[in-house]
Order: C-alpha cells, then structure tokens, then sequence
C-alpha cells in the first residue's frame, strides 16, 4: 500500500468522488488560481496545494475559484447543494468564519429542519485550523467547538491520512453539511493510504495506542503529541490509551466510556478553547455518564483562555506541548483514590 | 555449535515487535520440537512460540512483558547432551545481542509483500513464499477473510515447496467485482489463478467457504489437484452459521464488529481491536458490501449451503485432510461425520472455526504430514 501524506489523500479523496459523481464540485479562493486574470492556470491550487490538478482534469465549471468573499462561498455552497449538487467549500482559514457563519449556522445547519425533512444539504467545508505557523491571530485558531456547537452540523477532524481520505469521501456523500478541518502542520504527514475509495463512518473513533493506566483524548494534531507521550510513558511501563474520536459531532461517547471504564483516568488535549472547548465537553460527559469509572479527577490540557500569540516563544508556550500532557498524566497517576464511605 | 537462538518469529507482513506474555517452560527444562515455549502476543493477536528442535532451555532472555523486534532473542537451548557452562552461555547472548539489528534479519520473512497477477480481466493479490520444484501448496481463504488469515502458516509450510495464498475476488486487495459470486464462479477463478502462475497441479487447502472453492475445483478439474486440505470448510453439509455471515456483511464500527468476530474463536480474547481494525480496513473499501452481499446471496442462499459436494471426497486416490475445531460456531463440524474411509478427519479441542490461527502449530503439523 502506498505511503500517502494528508495533503495527497484528501485531494485523491476529491479527485476520485469528482470522477465518480458529476455533481461533486468545488468551490473558494483560489482553489485553482488564476482565474480572470492573463497568469498561470491552477496556479495555486488552494493556499496549500490541496486541490492542485484537479481544474486539469475536470474544468473550470466544477473547480470554481470565487472572489474574496466568504459569505457568497457558503451561500452559494449551501444553495447549490438544496438543488442537488455536492459542493466541497473551502473556508481558507477557519478564523474567517466570522463573515460568513450566518450561512453556515442560520442557513446550511437548519435546511433539513425548517423544511420537514424535505430538504437536504449535501455540501462540505473544507477549511484550516491550527496554531504553530507563525500567522498571528487571526489565521492560527482551531475553531471546530464553535461549529460542534451548532446542531445539524457534522464536524470531522482527521488526524492521519487514511482517515482524512476515508472520512472525506464519507463527507462528500454525506447528505447533511459536514464541516472538515485540516491542521495546517499535518498535511505532510504520510501513511499507508489504499487507491481505492473508501468510507469511514462519522462517530467511531480509533484507538491509536491500547493501554490500561490512563486514557487521553485527542482531535487533529494533538493525537501526534499523545502518541508520543504514551510512547514514552510506555518505556517506564506506564500503558497509555489514546482515543482519537475522528469526528466531534457525532462524537462517539461510548468508545470514550469504554476506555475510561477500563482505565479509571481522563487526560483530554484539545487545541480549540480553554471556555467552552472540546475539552471541556467531554470532561462534562464523562462526568456525568462514567463518574463511577473515575479514580481521579479529569484533567483537560488547552490552549490557555488568550488569542494566538504572534510572539513566536509565546505562540509554542500556547499550543498544548508533549510536557504538559506527560505532566498531566503523571498527576492522575499520583492522585490517591478518593476514599469511598461506606 | 551446542546453543541456539530462539528467536520471536515474524507472523505476517505488518508484523514488527511482539510482547512475552509469559512462559510455559523454565530454565533447565528438556523440550522437543513442536513444543509450547512461551506466548507472544502482537498488537493484532496473541500465538503460542514452538520449540524448532529437541533439547534443554538452558537461558530465559527475555522475561514476560518485554517488547522485543522480530528475530529478537528469546531464549537458549542447548543440543541434547550437551551441558554449556554459564559463561558459554553468557557469550552466545552477548554475541547475538550484538550483532542482532532490529528489522536487518531479511530472512525473517520468507513472504516478501503481496504481488498482483490478472486472472481473466480481475485483479488478484496474492502472497508467496518458498521454492523449489515440489508441488506447490495454495492456500484459500474463507468468506471475509484474506490471505493474511494465514499468517501462522505461509511461511511455515513453504520449507520445502512453494505456497502461495491469494485474496479472492472481493476480498482483501483484490478486485471487488465477484461475478456470479458462487462456489462455482470462485473455483473457476482458482483454476485461472493456477494457470496465470503457470501451476499444472497443486495441493489445494481451503478454509471455510474457501474449502467449498477448493471442492468445487478440485470436481472441474480433478486431475490438478494433487491433494485437498479442508479446514471447517464449506460443502460437506448444509447449514451455516447465517447470523454470523448477516453480522459480518452489516457491521460498521468496531463495536459492532467485535461480538461477530468473537463466535470466530473458542477464546474470544484472541479478537484485538487491531484485528477489527484490518477487517474494517477492508470492508470500508467501495465494493467490498456489495460483493459479500452477492456471495451471501450465491454460495448461502437464504443461510443454508447452495450445495453439497461430499461426491468430490468419493476418489481414494487423493489424499484428503478435514480439520474442524471441536468449539466451531460458524460451520458445523458434524458435517465431517460419515466420509469416505480413505478421508482423514482431525477435530481439534478448545479450537473454534479458525483452526490455523487458533491452534496454527498442530495445524501446521498436520498439513506437513498431510502433504508428506
């Protein structure tokens, strides 16, 4: 099986449902690049090269680059899907929402609801989340809890390439809108990715380490920090669970108190908030469904309650560090069980 | 030399590591081929390291729960009669720990990665392994299952002659198209397979519903069948384990999964989430539903078998083995009663339906004999 990064499994995952299903298009700024000027064709191919080559391939009818306005994306988005068509939007930077999230929440989120079931949105948002570039405030935020928030929304978060494939092409045939967000620092990352197309289904998550001691939960780029935190633990015979739950919204609860029943402890990592974040989510969930499973308290590893620092010592402080999460589990290994009354 | 290694065996391609669970032989003990020394547990299942020859432990290496890389020193054992000093002991560890490279042991393997062959229009993906002019051995796969099944096995068996394993039609990574999807359409693959690798006559073992491919090859076209191993196969009766076989094709997630693949087994601890994971792998692929609904549908009409091909076992001529796990819930082993007398018949205690995994040492022994 070939070796595939993140980058190369979603633009196959849109090549192949593109091929496969006229009504699949994709719509944003520069998603090819070029377009009414004298330049280079598909001289961009989305800021990050995602959708590069596919305007070679199916034209500039199905690869529609927009003027700079994110509010006609998604309103067209979401329009076009209610007539039958598959638009894949793209919202370069999550962190542009703000301009255009009536669309998504008032409008996309609500169609199937407000019609009596007899309407259906079956568009995408690809967009980009994630701190670590150097990109300042407002290009740097991972803001899928505000979306996770908003009902009739599906929100995915792949972590790997196989997942980021499989969860895309199940996004695409999705018939409710599906919000997908890529981490800037992991389109590089590669594993075995089949040629084939195939599905992964919202609300199972994957196990990334079995482990006994401790539990950590984790979305997009900080499954990598817990891998490497179990890893390490796991050469002092400390065994680590990690559970990347792939979507946020449906969020699969039941692997969440499995493993924790198994372990008894909760790390959760989360880039997204420190209020109101994924993190905290999940604490209340598990507080609420497993209390009886806990022997010690829940501990959350965020982003501190603060904008993207620009500072570059300040913005590594920011994102959630391998330090911090071997920390937080070494606490709850530490913590002595709550006695019981009797 | 008197002290050999024993080394943690590489059990299929992905296999990199495994775990000592713990030890059923201590220092000092005599043990003779085909021993259980010690469990070794990878990510994806758990399997019993047998001794490869007659002599004396005379050093545990490795204790239970160290992680070692494939072809890793387990432990010393001593040629019979001999009696080495603790020092000569000490040296042959220090020398193979340091020139032992994790990975660098190419010969670990036998089976290098799968290969893909046409076989009229579809593609087949196929593992192989050994040489030589022997009458090769192919190895067959049952319903949702794929050459990796039989990770005990392959290498195990290609000593001395070739042995190949493919991934049927809908299966694995092969093309998902399965045609008409019947033991008939599947056993005209099989023969093209042979022919494509240019094999005038093999010995055939299947597992499951690939015993009644092999049956129904081996009825087509008798005279290329060398021998028949059947392993809880298909053919011989006419239930089936139809609520295993609708799970199976209707399971989504692992949790789904998991109490399906557990009737798979006497002990159902050997299901690991990485083993769900690999099978999920498959059946997410476009295709893959659709082509077990269609053998579903094919070779189990309405949950019972289409066919019954116990006339094929009728020609003393040909050797045949039938293994069947006395705990198999999926096919039942009843369906061995009555054969011909010429027909050897092992059933296997505390071994569900997937003898070669469960218990792949004794059925590698039989197959070796079997084969002679």
């Amino acid at each position: 099986m070939a070796k595939k990064t993140i980058r190369e499994a979603i633009n196959e995952a849109l090549r192949q449902e593109m091929a496969r299903d006229p009504d699949v298009i994709i719509i944003g700024e520069d998603v090819s690049g070029g377009a009414g000027g004298s330049g280079e064709e598909d001289a961009y191919g989305g800021v990050m090269g995602v959708t590069k080559g596919l305007i070679g391939e199916f034209g500039r009818e199905r690869v529609i680059d927009t003027p700079i306005s994110e509010s006609a994306i998604m309103g067209a988005a979401a329009g076009a899907a209610t007539t039958g068509l598959r638009p894949v939007a793209e919202l370069m930077f999550v962190d542009f929402v703000g301009v255009c999230f009536d669309q998504i929440m008032n409008q996309a989120a609500k169609f199937r609801y407000m019609f009596g079931g007899k309407a259906r949105t079956p568009m995408v948002l690809r967009t980009m989340i994630g701190a670590g570039f150097r990109a300042a405030a407002q290009h740097s935020q991972s803001l899928y809890h505000l979306f996770t928030a908003v009902p009739g929304l599906k929100c995915v978060i792949p972590s790997n390439a196989y997942d980021a494939k499989g969860l895309m092409i199940q996004a695409i045939r999705d018939d409710d809108p599906v919000i997908f967000f890529e981490h800037k620092a992991l389109y590089d990352i590669a594993d075995d990715v089949p040629d084939e197309a195939y599905t992964i289904p919202f609300g199972e998550a994957n196990f990334t380490r079995d482990g006994d001691d401790v539990t950590i939960v984790a979305f997009s780029r900080m499954v990598h920090i817990a891998n490497e935190v179990a890893d390490k633990l796991g050469r002092e015979g400390v065994s680590v669970e990690v559970l990347d739950p792939r979507t946020s919204s449906p969020l699969d609860t039941d692997s969440i108190l499995e493993s924790v029943e198994k372990t008894g402890r909760l790390v959760i990592v989360d880039e997204s908030a420190a209020r109101c974040g994924l993190a905290g989510d999940i604490a209340g969930m598990v507080a609420q469904e497993g209390f009886e499973f806990l022997r010690a308290p829940i501990r959350q590893v965020t982003v501190p309650h603060t904008p993207v620092p620009f500072a570059p010592t300040l913005e590594d402080a920011y994102i959630p560090s391998p330090a911090k999460v071997e920390t937080a589990v070494r606490q709850l290994l530490e913590a002595r069980p709550r006695r019981m009354s009797a | 030399m008197s002290l050999q290694a024993l080394k943690v065996p590489k059990w299929g391609l992905s296999m990199e590591e495994g775990a000592v669970v713990e030890w059923h032989v201590a220092e000092g003990d005599e043990v003779s081929p085909g021993d259980e020394l010690l469990e070794v547990e990878t990510s994806k299942i758990a399997n019993a390291v047998e001794s490869p020859v007659a002599g004396r432990v005379v050093r545990i290496v490795a204790q239970p729960g160290e992680t070692l890389a494939v072809g890793g020193l387990l432990a010393v054992i001593a040629e019979p009669g001999s009696s080495p000093d603790a020092a000569e002991i000490d040296a042959f560890v220090a020398d193979f720990q340091a020139s032992f490279v994790p990975g660098g042991d190419a010969d670990e393997g036998a089976s290098a990665g799968p290969r893909s062959i046409d076989v009229g229009g579809a593609r087949i993906s196929y593992l192989a392994a050994g040489s030589g002019e022997a009458t090769p051995l192919v190895l067959v796969h049952g319903f949702g299952g794929d050459a990796n099944n039989w990770l005990f096995n392959l290498t195990e068996l290609a000593g001395t002659r070739p042995v190949y394993a493919l991934d049927l039609p809908g299966h694995g990574a092969s093309t998902k198209a399965v045609g008409e999807g019947t033991l008939a359409s599947l056993a005209e693959l099989l023969l093209g397979f042979l022919d494509a690798l240019g094999i005038p006559r093999a010995h055939l073992a299947g597992h499951s519903m690939g015993g009644g491919v092999v049956l129904e090859a081996t009825r087509r076209a008798p005279e290329r069948v060398a021998s028949l191993a059947l392993l809880a196969p298909a053919g011989l009766g006419a239930g089936i384990n139809a609520g295993y076989l609708q799970g199976f094709i209707a399971g989504q997630s692992r949790r789904d999964m998991k109490p399906v693949l557990a009737q798979l087994f006497c002990d159902e601890s050997l299901v690991s989430r990485d083993m769900i994971n690999d099978i999920l792998k498959v059946k997410r692929l476009d295709g893959v539903t659709a082509a077990l609904e269609t053998l579903m549908a094919g070779v189990f009409p309405d949950g019972r078998q289409a066919v019954s091909l116990r006339g094929v076992l009728d020609d003393p001529a040909r050797p045949v083995l039938v293994i069947w796990g006395r705990e198999d819930a999926i096919a039942d082993p009843a369906d061995a009663d009555g054969l011909p007398a010429h027909v050897r018949v092992e059933r296997l205690a505390s071994v569900g339906h997937m003898p070669h995994m469960e218990a792949a040492g004794q059925v590698n022994r039989l197959l070796q004999a079997h084969l002679g």
